[in-house]
């Protein structure tokens, strides 16, 4: 039976533990209600830019000789890995590393061979895994996640369209935790540059609520406009995404912490007095032995 | 007529208008009352909403606009 004393001590230091958990826990779930938030402002947003892009796009599907748009041969790939600056919020950026490594070693083989894949991670602990494993890191950005605007995004987004215009890049492809719900996460990979063709599902809906706009300047020019724009949100959408379910993995991770701890509280107890009472058992034993020998 | 301005981060603007004036990327220009449906991208510059007599600014760096059935909705930057 264990010591009285190294008991305590146990039970002192998994009760500080549950404590720094559900309050950790709180603080997810009060940042969670934030960003998403966030998201869902900016959902509408999203749709209506996305609708007006496919009106536009499948009316001048010839001649679109956007730089943006043209797909080259991807000699040069960069992997933007979307992950977390801090830990404990479960297997939330492992997966999205794993998921970015298994494409990287499968379909870019080639071009990793020739040392053309970079990576571009933001947030602190992509950066921390992939090195650990050894991959080179072209660049850590972490300071956006301290203050998640359209702005500042928006800054980013634009370097990335930069280094694809110039050639640097022949394809970028973003890697993310899209958020379900606090407790699930679903893994996205979806290339962000050369623009892809939206799903053309949506043709048959568009039919029936077809109106004659006046289009000022003109198509061609609205769309150069539009592209870079939606490709700014699409990468806004993404990080506002992946903030979200970080703070969702986080409280689920940290919720089931404090759940373990509760568990290990209770066995200590238990294991607490069952030593107790055995010291007082013994106790009582000798001082009646201690009695009965005095009587004898 | 029904204005919305609204960027990825909030909504700026909800409500009624009697006109709008926003900076195309051709030139200013102004929309009134039962508009014909249209859709145009704007250039960086203020965006001037009347109602009554009272005028309202908005600062935008971009956008677009799409007016359809009186009414009016600028994704904004």
């Amino acid at each position: 039976m264990a010591n009285l004393k190294e008991v305590r001590i146990r039970i002192a230091s998994v009760q500080s533990t549950m404590q720094i958990t559900s309050a950790m826990k709180m603080v997810a779930a009060a940042k969670l209600r934030k960003a998403q938030n966030a998201v869902t402002t900016m959902r509408p947003y999203a749709a209506k830019l996305q609708e007006i892009m496919q009106d536009l796009s499948s009316s001048l599907e010839d001649s679109n000789e956007n730089v943006l748009t043209t797909a080259r041969p991807s000699e040069k790939i960069l992997l933007v890995v979307i992950t977390s600056n801090r830990g404990l919020c479960g297997a939330f950026n492992m997966n999205v590393v794993k998921e970015a490594i298994k494409q990287v070693e499968g379909e870019f083989s080639p071009q990793l061979k020739k040392g053309h894949v970079d990576f571009y991670c933001v947030g602190k602990k992509g950066a921390d895994i992939l090195s650990a494993k050894g991959y080179s890191i072209k660049e850590v950005e972490s300071a956006v996640f301290d203050n998640l605007n359209f702005e500042n995004v928006s800054l980013l987004a634009n370097n990335l369209m930069g280094q694809f215009s110039n050639g640097d890049y022949d394809k970028i492809v973003l890697f993310y935790n899209q958020f379900k719900n606090a407790a699930v996460q679903i893994l996205q990979s979806e290339q962000f540059l050369p623009v892809v063709e939206p799903a053309p599902d949506e043709t048959t809906k568009k039919e029936q609520r077809h109106v004659d706009y006046i289009f000022e300047p003109g198509k061609r020019e609205i769309v150069t406009e539009l592209i870079p724009k939606s490709l700014k949100i699409q990468f806004y959408k993404a990080l506002l995404d992946s903030f979200a379910a970080e703070h969702g993995a986080r409280m689920t991770a940290m919720h089931q912490a404090t759940d373990n701890a509760t568990e290990l509280l209770k066995d200590l107890k238990l294991t607490y007095n069952k030593a107790r009472q055995a010291a007082i058992t013994n106790e009582i034993l000798e001082i009646v032995s201690g009695a009965e020998a005095l009587k004898g | 007529m029904n204005l919305e301005i609204i960027t990825p981060d909030k909504t700026i603007y909800k409500g009624e208008a009697d006109v709008v004036q926003l900076p195309g990327i051709d030139g200013s220009f102004e929309i009134l009352n039962n508009h014909a449906p249209l859709i145009s991208a704007l250039a960086k510059g203020k965006i001037k909403v009347g109602k009554g007599k009272s005028e309202d600014f908005y600062d935008i760096n971009g956008g677009v606009i799409e007016v359809l059935d009186n009414k009016v909705l600028i994704l904004a930057e």
